[in-house]
C-alpha cells in the first residue's frame, strides 16, 4: 500500500506494530511528579514551621536525616521532572530535528549540572563539617 | 481527503479562544518552565549560600528579602501551588475521568482560585504568622 504525502503520521505509522518505547518517558514524567507532590510540600511545610530561618537553624535541619534524606530525593527527583517535563516543551516547540536535539542536549547537562552542585552543596553542609 | 491540507497544530494562541481549560494548561506549562529553571536555580544557589558559610548566607537572605527577591520567591510561591493542583488534576484526566465539560472546566477554575488562596495564605502567615 502507497501512503501519499496526505497521510496523517499516524496513518503512515499504523500497522507497523509497538516501538516497544516511548511509555517510559511519559510514565516517569507522572511517577516522579506524585514523589514531588509529597517532596515540596515537605519543604514548603518545613520551611514554613522552621523556629528560624537563620544559617545555623537551617544546617541542624538539614543535618537530621528527616532533613538530609528527602532534600536529597527532592533533588533527584525534583531535576528529573523539570527534565522531562522540559522535554515535552522543547519537542512541541522545536520543530526542526538538529535544533530540538540540541535544545534537549542543553536541558539535560543543565539538569545532570544542576542537580549534581545541589546534591554536592547538600553534601557539603551534612558531610563537610560547615559551621 | 484526496488534497493534502494544513493539519490543525496543537494549542495555538491565536487559533484557540481563552478559556479556564485552555488556560489551566498554558499556566501549566508556564508555572513548570519557572519553576524547573528559576525554581531549581533558587534551591541549588540557597544550598551553596548554607554550605559556603554565614556572610554568603546573609548575602542570599538579604537578597530574597528585597523587593525583586519578594516578587521572585511569592512568584515561586504560586507557581509550585499551580503547578501542584493542575498537575493534580492532570493525575485525575490521566485516569480517564473528570473529561465532562463542566467539572472539567470547574476544576479548572478552581486550580487558579485554590493557588491564589494558598500562596496568600503562605505569605500571609509568613509576614502576620506566629513565626514572625
Amino acid at each position: 500500500m502507497s501512503l501519499g504525502d496526505s497521510a496523517t503520521p499516524l496513518g503512515k505509522v499504523r500497522g507497523l506494530g509497538s516501538a516497544r518505547e516511548g511509555g517510559e518517558h511519559w510514565i516517569t514524567e507522572r511517577v516522579t511528579s506524585i514523589a514531588l507532590l509529597l517532596l515540596g510540600v515537605w519543604l514548603v511545610a518545613s520551611l514554613l514551621f522552621l523556629p528560624k530561618l537563620d544559617r545555623q537553624t537551617l544546617i541542624e535541619w538539614l543535618r537530621a536525616p528527616s532533613g538530609a534524606v528527602p532534600m536529597a530525593l527532592l533533588i533527584v527527583v525534583g531535576f528529573r521532572h523539570a527534565l522531562d517535563g522540559m522535554k515535552v516543551v522543547v519537542d512541541d516547540y522545536v520543530h526542526e530535528e538538529g535544533r530540538r536535539f540540541a535544545w534537549n542536549t542543553l536541558f539535560l547537562f543543565l539538569a545532570v549540572g544542576g542537580g549534581a552542585l545541589a546534591l554536592y552543596a547538600l553534601g557539603q553542609i551534612v558531610f563537610g563539617g560547615v559551621v | 481527503m484526496a488534497t493534502s491540507r494544513t493539519r490543525p497544530l496543537s494549542p495555538h494562541l491565536s487559533i484557540w479562544r481563552w478559556g479556564p481549560n485552555m488556560a489551566a494548561s498554558i499556566f501549566h506549562r508556564v508555572s513548570g518552565v519557572g519553576l524547573s529553571i528559576l525554581g531549581l536555580a533558587v534551591l541549588t544557589w540557597w544550598l551553596f549560600a548554607i554550605a559556603k558559610g554565614q556572610d554568603a548566607y546573609l548575602g542570599f537572605a538579604k537578597l530574597a528579602v528585597s523587593p525583586i527577591g519578594l516578587i521572585v520567591l511569592i512568584g515561586l510561591t504560586w507557581a509550585f501551588f499551580q503547578h501542584l493542583l493542575s498537575g493534580i488534576r492532570h493525575l485525575v484526566t490521566d485516569t480517564g475521568a473528570n473529561f465532562e465539560l463542566g467539572p472539567n472546566k470547574t476544576s479548572a477554575i478552581l486550580t487558579f482560585v485554590g493557588a491564589v488562596v494558598l500562596t496568600a495564605a503562605v505569605w500571609i502567615y509568613v509576614f502576620f504568622g506566629a513565626g514572625a
